[in-house]
């Protein structure tokens, strides 16, 4: 949420926001008349590739280039697989508002079914990660919380702190916070490496350790306040200003009190 | 005589019939205290000791000072099952198992960062009103070593549980000693009793941390009070306050109610923090192990501006006969704390030879009355402000959408311009409040109410300001520099003329003032109405 | 000079004005109340603390603004003694504040320099006793004194030389041979190199001999980061080049600076970042530094494949991992 609150007030929310309406507005057309000519269920893998490609064509070749192929601008898209469709543009960090800025968790511009379109007509352009399935994401009764928490720490916290809050990188480039993000997201950042962040590969980190990180992670979200105000789980700099703010100023506060006159 | 009266009257006859102690009691149960929130600050800092020493024995009773390897098996499930060393575990049951534990390690730890603080906001009380001058620099020098130790017996404290953040601390405090030239590796491998880090380093900085240095703290704690209470406490000065007298209430019973009293104040603050925020939460951390890492390891505050320095430091490293000196730690870990730390602690002496006051001083300065002081006060604290943000420039950039290298840039280049910006600022500051001081005195106060005059212009109406005021505002003394020979009487330049010459200027600099307002002047200001 | 300047004169202290409650019977009797109620309240805290250890289980969590869903026993237990204590400080502030004198009294200092005849006498006396122990006559004694002081004083050094052993050439060393195996941390399984995608990094230690436990001494020189890339991405020299292994490169994840785990690795910019004090390494060329303290890049080891096909070093480290110290390079 304070992310959130920050991003509005950014110099760039209005124009964002714009593209953002446009888009919305956009896509509702869109999926209205395709509710109207279509069964509403994509179930035919080959009939999600065309509309996938309809949706691609519209939305993203012009910066990925019309056959995915990639310009100076954009990567290509030819063997990144339906996970990192999937995970770019169901986190809505794709398409991408603003070119300079590091590609932002926002809410997403196309429904699932639409992401689901678009990542089968990726997928079907060459082989690469899948998206996992429902089954294999099932981390309440797969992995190990305590496995996942020092997989966690050896593999991710460097990035996104101890708490999988989040932390910064070079040149205003920052690891998001993991908090919040479904299972399905995280299984996919670690398979595809989004932007910045590496992939871990299945041989190095295991499916069945990746859901164990990510037992880890849904455990360290629900973890409810055990000594109090989490004071943002970034560690000792948000103590220390509790102590420099509120300590110090209610003991001063008293100790003015204290050497006033009555009256 | 009330039946209570005859029991306390036999109680202390019991008590002076064994010890001869009437006289001295009855003298100190009236020594007097002058009131004001600042004299407090130091209180604050005796009382979160008492915390501290409560709360430490409290923990100690559950923690295993060891790093033998354990397998947890308590009730934190994200940790059950994996190996740590048995400090770690203690802590995790000290916060899980043991019912108010938990509140207790955050009470010690927030009394930790309330000590620190209430040092470093006692030691500004005392250096911008002067209190440090003759008689008090043994005082002063003590408090500088109550500040040092306070820091080393944080991080000690911190790093005991041995969870990844503090077991990173303590890798860079390794870093810090091998790089020390010559000796450094010796040093690393007897303090770690090998290689880092070993099994033998939480034992030892336990029984530092918990015995050594908490005696020490005790003996100076002692020593520092004594010289308080001998050569009675300073006060600001006012009207009837002067240099031989001091002004307030005596000890029994207003200032020991009030004391006592404080002390719970300090208390029932520290539980609060316990009990409504997080603090050091070791089980979110995890085990240290050397191969992982969190983003944004910082370390407590107190160390913050330490690692900031650290962070900023240039890449240097010098090689000559195949050995290594690494300043890029050298200087920001030990070169730099080692000038500052020495150069406070001097601070009195270098400010009596600057200035040739060697009187005592028991009434303080109003801190625009020593502009020099107060300017160079503020340029050491912008220094260690700068080196402070930079100490957590991560989290800064994070939260406020900068990047770290441009927070780098922005410390490498502010610790430099800065401090001397901030000399210049304050000292103008000062000399304009002065001059604020100045006119108040001369033309009275502003009421904001307009008057037509006569002739058809418009004058605000001045209020004169009670006698009380004006002698608050003229009652400090404004020294004339020095002014040392640096010619003998023949012309000729003397030995020790360079030294006189900085004196000189250094002295001038220091009594660069606005002449404060006198009766004359008042007088001749009204003749002319 | 003085006397023609005439200062602003020190009024006096001003004269006492009475508090309500040393007038006022009804206002000293509210007084009285108040410090009462507060003591009350303190009695009350106290209440909530026992209530809290006896009956509250630690597995209660109540939703407090601000704070967010809380545990109740922590909480309960914590402002039950946060109250219970600032109420009684609060009441004997407010007691000593409103009836308790509040006239201010005036007490004189003395001087601390002792009379001059006393200062003579206390230097005489020194100076006597000194005399009469005859240290300026005994040379002799003085000098074997003070040599057996002196001497003296290496017994604690001496005593606490066994707190740890020589270093030798003990920080230099890491456990990495030519052909030990690189394995996941954790998971000890071994790599080959098809299961490093392109952009993707692995943390790695060198292989178990069977029956070793592995030592955090060990770790924390032997960690090492894998990372692959498209081999022309890379601008090594030839050496450097031959020591990686189609794309793979591994480092000492030890930072040459402080000693922390650099691991933060930025896939687009091939970058790795200390996350302690920031040093950022180029890892297109062999971890040179280009930003932060850190004065030299990290130790690159020497990778290959065995006849399994497992990737293994090729040789050990050549230089020392790790923080500089002053035997560094001998």
């Amino acid at each position: 949420m304070k992310r959130l609150s920050r991003l509005r007030r950014h110099r760039a929310a209005g124009p964002i926001l714009l593209i953002f309406a446009l888009f919305t507005i956009g896509t509702t057309f869109q999926v209205a008349s395709a509710v109207n000519s279509e069964t509403p269920e994509v179930a035919d893998r080959s009939v999600a590739i065309e509309e996938g490609k309809q949706i691609f064509l519209k939305g993203c070749s012009s910066c990925h280039g019309l056959n995915a192929e990639g310009v100076e601008i954009a990567p290509s898209l030819i063997g990144v697989g339906a996970a990192s469709v999937d995970f770019q543009v169901g986190t809505g960090r794709m398409p991408m508002a603003d070119m300079s800025q590091q590609a932002m968790r926002k809410e997403p511009v196309y429904t699932p079914e639409e992401v689901y379109a678009l990542a089968m007509y990726v997928a079907s352009l060459a082989p690469g990660p899948e998206i996992p399935s429902d089954e294999l994401l099932n981390y309440e009764r797969d992995g190990s919380v305590a496995e996942g928490g020092e997989l966690f720490r050896t593999n991710c916290a460097m990035c996104h702190n101890f708490a999988g809050q989040g932390g910064a990188l070079t040149q205003g480039k920052y690891a998001p916070t993991v908090m919040g993000v479904t299972p399905k997201h995280i299984y996919e950042a670690m398979v595809t490496g989004p932007q910045s962040m590496p992939v871990f590969s299945d041989k190095t980190l295991t499916p069945e350790e990746k859901i164990s990180i990510i037992k880890w992670a849904k455990s360290a979200e629900a973890e409810p306040q055990l000594g109090g105000a989490a004071l943002g789980r970034v560690g000792p700099v948000t103590e220390g200003l509790l102590v420099w703010t509120l300590g110090i100023g209610l003991l001063i506060g008293v100790a003015v009190w204290l050497a006033m006159k009555a009256k | 005589m009330t039946a209570r009266e005859r029991v306390a009257g036999n109680v202390a006859g019991y008590v002076d019939d064994r010890t001869g102690a009437a006289k001295w009691m009855k003298k100190n149960l009236t020594k007097v205290f002058p009131d004001h929130w600042s004299f407090l600050l130091g209180e604050i800092c005796l009382y979160s000791f008492i915390i501290l020493l409560l709360s430490g024995t409290y923990l100690t009773f559950w923690f295993d000072p060891s790093m033998r390897e354990v397998v947890y098996d308590g009730s934190y499930e994200p940790l059950q099952g994996l190996k740590m060393s048995a400090a770690y575990a203690s802590t995790l049951d000290i916060s899980f198992e043991v019912r108010g534990g938990l509140l207790m390690r955050q009470i010690h730890h927030w009394a930790a960062l309330i000590f620190m603080v209430g040092i470093v906001v006692h030691l500004m009380r005392v250096y911008f009103t002067g209190a440090f001058r003759k008689p008090r620099e043994f005082n002063w020098i003590i408090g500088v070593g109550l500040l040092t130790l306070g820091i080393v017996e944080g991080f000690l404290g911190y790093s005991l549980p041995d969870d990844l953040l503090s077991g990173t601390g303590i890798r860079i405090a390794e870093a810090i000693i091998q790089a020390i030239p010559v000796v450094g590796s010796y040093l690393s491998f007897f303090a770690f009793g090998g290689a880092f880090p070993g099994e033998a380093f939480i034992p030892r900085i336990y029984v530092v941390h918990v015995l050594l240095l908490p005696g020490i703290f005790l003996a100076l704690i002692t020593v520092h009070l004594m010289l308080v209470w001998y050569q009675k406490h300073t006060q600001f000065p006012g009207p009837g306050r002067t240099e031989k007298n001091v002004v307030g209430y005596p000890l029994m019973p207003v200032y020991m109610a009030k004391a006592g009293g404080f002390f719970f104040i300090v208390f029932g603050v520290t539980a609060f923090l316990g009990a409504v925020a997080s603090i050091n939460p070791v089980w979110l951390y995890g085990p240290y192990t050397p191969a992982q890492i969190s983003a944004g390891s910082q370390p407590d505050w107190y160390m913050g501006w330490l690692d900031g320095l650290v962070r900023m430091a240039p890449p240097l490293e010098t090689y000559f006969f195949g050995y290594t000196i690494s300043w890029n730690i050298l200087i920001p870990g030990l070169i730099i704390p080692g000038i500052m730390f020495t150069g406070l602690a001097l601070y009195p002496f270098i400010e009596s030879w600057a200035t040739g006051d060697k009187r005592e001083h028991h009434l303080l300065d109003r801190p625009r009355n020593a502009p020099n002081r107060t300017a160079i006060g503020a340029m050491a604290l912008t220094f260690t402000l700068v080196s402070l943000i930079n100490g957590g420039n991560d989290i800064i950039a994070t939260t406020f959408d900068l990047t770290i290298n441009q927070m780098m840039w922005f410390s490498r280049i502010g610790i430099i311009v800065l401090p001397p910006i901030a000399f210049v600022v304050t000292k103008r500051l000062c000399l304009s409040l002065q001059r604020a001081d100045r006119d108040l005195v001369l033309h009275g106060r502003e009421t904001g109410r307009l008057v037509r005059m006569p002739s058809g212009e418009f004058v605000e109406v001045h209020e004169p300001i009670s006698a009380e005021k004006a002698w608050l505002l003229t009652s400090h003394e404004q020294l004339a520099p020095l002014e040392l020979p640096e010619h003998d009487g023949a012309g000729v330049r003397r030995p020790g003329a360079l030294k006189n010459k900085l004196r000189n200027r250094i002295s001038r600099a220091a009594a660069v003032a606005v002449p404060k307002a006198t009766e004359t002047e008042r007088k001749e200001l009204e003749g002319h109405h | 000079m003085t006397n023609e300047i005439e200062l602003i004169k020190d009024p006096g202290l001003p004269a006492h004005v009475h508090r309500r409650a040393d007038t006022d019977p009804k206002a000293a009797a509210r007084a009285e109340r108040q410090v009462a109620i507060l003591f009350g309240l303190s009695a009350l805290g106290t209440l909530i603390l026992i209530y809290s250890f006896v009956f509250i289980k630690d597995d209660v969590f109540i939703f407090i603004p601000v704070l967010g869903s809380t545990n109740l026993h922590q909480i309960g237990l914590g402002m039950g003694m946060a109250i219970a204590l600032f109420c009684i400080g609060a009441g004997l502030i407010h007691w000593a504040k409103t009836l308790m004198p509040d006239e201010e009294v005036i007490a004189q200092r003395h001087e601390f320099r002792s009379e001059d005849e006393d200062r003579e006498n206390f230097v005489a006396t020194v100076k006597e006793g000194a005399a009469a122990a005859g240290l300026g006559r005994r040379p002799l004694i003085k000098r074997t004194l003070g040599a057996a002081l002196g001497l003296s004083a290496l017994t604690p050094v001496l005593l606490l030389r066994d707190l740890g052993p020589l270093p030798g050439n003990e920080q230099s060393k890491t456990s990495w041979k030519k052909g030990t195996r690189l394995v996941t941390d954790p998971g000890d399984r071994p790599i080959r190199p098809e299961d490093l995608e392109v952009g993707s990094v692995a943390q790695t230690l060198p292989e178990l001999t069977p029956g070793k436990e592995r030592h955090l001494d060990e770790i924390a020189k032997d960690a090492v980061l894998l990372i692959r890339l498209r081999p022309e991405e890379f601008n090594l020299d030839a050496e450097r080049l031959s020591w990686t292994y189609e794309g793979i490169i591994a480092f000492s994840k030890i930072c040459s600076h402080m000693g922390c785990a650099v691991a933060l690795y930025e896939q687009q910019t091939k970058h790795l970042l200390c996350p302690c004090h920031q040093s950022t390494f180029d890892v297109t060329r062999a971890a040179k530094v280009i930003f932060g303290p850190a004065a030299r890049p990290l130790p690159q080891l020497n990778i290959t494949v065995d006849e399994e096909g497992y990737l293994v070093a090729g040789a050990p480290f050549n230089e020392p991992v790790g923080p500089s110290f002053w035997g560094r390079l001998s």
